[in-house]
């Protein structure tokens, strides 16, 4: 068997995105097409109780809490979701809740500067409405949710891109799963919590600044990530077919 | 052409470039699945197909299958029934057939499995073995295709002893994981959309088998496709036909199934099915042998709408291969079902005989929502439940067992 590597994590929880670019000549750097696959993990941990869900929501690993909001992405779930979080989902159809259900399902990751911030959100918006709705602190949910977490394997695919302009020829190709880890998973590893394209491209100074501006107004939160890919393809195609002064 | 190559057909070029990286760091790892019956059932389904295409993708892989006399199956089939909630105590004398017959098995296997760098061992029957390999040198892993989210606790202790010094364990679900001191993965499993029971059929086909089995093509079809296993609720589906029957009384049942080797039980089952059936003639039973796979890929063509009422259910594959070829399924609101039905989409969740034929009716009076629903079954499958899917969670899983317990691993 060959040998593989782990990427290294720091205490917030990211991984540095530089290993996605190659120098070039010393000041440009190629674009380093990566994919990944990604694999659940039960926890153990289950809440039967809006209290019980807080409680472990105050102790899960991120990752856990990573995997409810992001992770799901790249796992087995039907196209129209009535919620996109998982903890918004479970309130609903667990608790019945639609008000808390609602308020958790507008929380969108991508503003968070990190997961810790985001859980204390969570549990913020938990203990708001149980304190408007004292019952609701007892209710026993109809099914449990179970907190998952997954493990990611990245790999090279080999693919450069030496052009800006090459995105737009690629994009219609790439993986879902290559886009989850470029354009999702990204954020959780770069220092200023943005995409991988946006990234690379910063590397060329004010060149793309609307393109990056562009790409920063994609929500990657309300599609699937076959619909995001298809998004960013257009985006890509349209700025650079484009003429420009 | 290879067979890799004949998948990227159905399921995308790029998925198959995907196994093919992910099983680079892989290559020439020693992989030694074993299970207790090589025909019958979903778990030989799968393997027969995941054995060669990890040989394709250059990992050493075979499949052993263990032998036992009829009191180990009937001791297998008591700890599947009890996993899946019956509180049924096992007796010791069954118990002392299981690890002898583990014991024996394991003599003739141990070499194969000592070698292996990855040994998946598939549900209760084998699970023993691991206890007399005391020279392992690779990662072992239990494989539970059941829906163990409410054992019976006494048999789940039980097994619980040899289950716990493997080195991670997989669920098809969250709610079926138990409390075990290693890694719990969670791994769907998934169909071959190029078997035999699968690939696409010309009409004649389709046409032929209905004639075999005096099935009217003309007149409304609801079909159960499964083992003669009382957690598949057979009578329960004829029950739910016949309250739907007066409302429609063109409807047509097929209750189609075959027997597995590992499972003694089926006769019986099939006895109180033909009594609950007698008398009408549009209720077709039929027992068919265990390579039927095209006849079973024609009844689930043939019918409008499918049917998978069970009361307990690991994952249910039926599900799967009927919503692929198109078909809304009206299923028991319980296990992996729930994780392929979504209510209106795909189909209905039901907890009752009532609740079924209420679906039934109400589809059959809504003939577009049926291709609604079918279309969206068919493209919720090809996204998630096709076996290239399958075969990427385990070679991930295979390459993160490789790597400790992170959270996030980096291919060089």
């Amino acid at each position: 068997m060959n040998t593989v590597t782990e990427g290294t994590r720091d205490s917030t929880g990211q991984t540095p995105g530089a290993q996605r670019k190659e120098a070039v000549n010393g000041d440009r750097e190629l674009f380093s097409i990566k994919d990944c696959a990604l694999v659940a993990l039960a926890t153990g941990k289950k809440a039967r109780m809006l209290q019980e869900l807080r409680s472990q929501l105050a102790d899960i690993d991120a990752a856990s809490i990573y995997h409810h909001f992001w992770g799901g992405l790249l796992q087995a779930r039907f196209g129209e979701r009535e919620y996109n979080n998982d903890f918004a989902s479970w309130i609903w159809h667990g608790i019945h809740d639609p008000v808390l259900a609602e308020r958790l399902a507008a929380l969108a990751p991508a503003d968070f500067p990190d997961l810790e911030t985001l859980r204390r959100e969570i549990i913020e918006l938990i203990d708001t409405r149980m304190d408007e709705m004292e019952h609701l602190i007892w209710a026993r949910a109809t099914g449990q949710f179970e907190f998952i977490c997954s493990q990611i394997v990245v790999f090279d695919t080999g693919r450069r891109l030496e052009k800006p302009a090459e995105l737009a020829a690629v994009m219609a190709d790439l993986t879902t799963s290559s886009i989850f880890y470029h354009f999702i998973d990204a954020r959780r590893r770069t220092s200023d919590g943005r995409d991988d394209f946006s990234d690379w491209l910063a590397g060329f100074g004010n060149e793309f600044v609307t393109l990056q501006e562009q790409l920063a107004c994609v929500d990657p939160y309300f599609s699937s990530l076959s619909e995001l890919r298809d998004e960013l393809a257009l985006l890509f195609t349209a700025y650079f077919q484009a003429p420009r002064s | 052409m290879s067979m890799l190559d004949d998948y990227a057909q159905v399921a995308g070029s790029d998925v198959i470039a995907q196994l093919h990286q992910l099983a680079s760091p892989l290559a020439g790892a020693r992989v030694v699945h074993v299970n207790s019956t090589r025909i019958g059932g979903g778990v030989a389904e799968i393997l027969t197909k995941l054995v060669p295409l990890m040989q394709e993708l250059g990992i050493d892989t075979r499949w052993e299958v263990i032998t036992g006399e009829s009191e180990f199956f009937e001791c297998t089939k008591g700890m599947h029934n009890t996993l899946q909630g019956n509180r049924i105590p096992l007796g010791e004398s069954l118990l002392r057939v299981y690890e002898e017959t583990n014991a024996r098995n394991a003599e003739i296997l141990r070499p194969a499995l000592e070698a292996a760098d990855f040994v998946f061992i598939h549900d209760p029957q084998p699970a023993a073995l691991l206890r007399h390999c005391s020279d392992r040198k690779g990662k072992w892993v239990w494989r539970c295709h059941i829906d163990a989210s409410h054992p019976y606790r006494p048999v789940w202790k039980y097994l619980h002893d040899f289950v716990a010094p493997y080195d991670a364990s997989i669920f098809s679900l969250a709610a079926f994981a138990q409390e075990l001191p290693h890694p719990q993965y969670l791994i769907p499993p998934s169909i071959d959309p190029l078997s035999e029971k699968n690939v696409e059929l010309d009409s004649s086909a389709i046409q032929n088998t209905a004639e075999k089995y005096r099935i009217d093509t003309q007149r409304p079809v609801v079909v159960q496709v499964s083992r003669f296993d009382r957690f598949k609720d057979p009578v329960g589906v004829i029950q739910a036909y016949q309250l739907a029957k007066q409302f429609l009384p063109a409807l047509q049942l097929v209750l189609a199934g075959g027997g597995a080797a590992d499972d003694p039980e089926g006769e019986a089952v099939l006895s109180e099915v033909q009594a609950s059936a007698r008398g009408d003639p549009d209720i077709h039973v039929l027992l068919l042998p265990p390579d039927a796979h095209r006849e079973i890929n024609a009844l689930q063509r043939i019918a409008e709408i499918v049917l998978q009422k069970s009361i307990r259910e690991g994952f249910g594959l039926t599900v799967t291969e009927a919503m692929w070829k198109g078909r809304p399924v009206i299923g028991g609101d319980v296990g992996g079902i729930r994780l392929q039905v979504i209510n209106h989409h795909t189909g209905f969740l039901v907890n009752t005989p009532e609740g079924a034929a209420l679906r039934i009716r109400y589809l059959l009076h809504q003939p577009g929502k049926i291709d609604e629903m079918g279309r969206k079954a068919r493209v919720f499958v090809r996204d998630n439940f096709l076996i290239t899917r399958h075969l990427r969670e385990y070679l991930t899983l295979m390459v993160a067992l490789l790597n400790g317990a992170r959270d996030r691993i980096e291919l060089t």
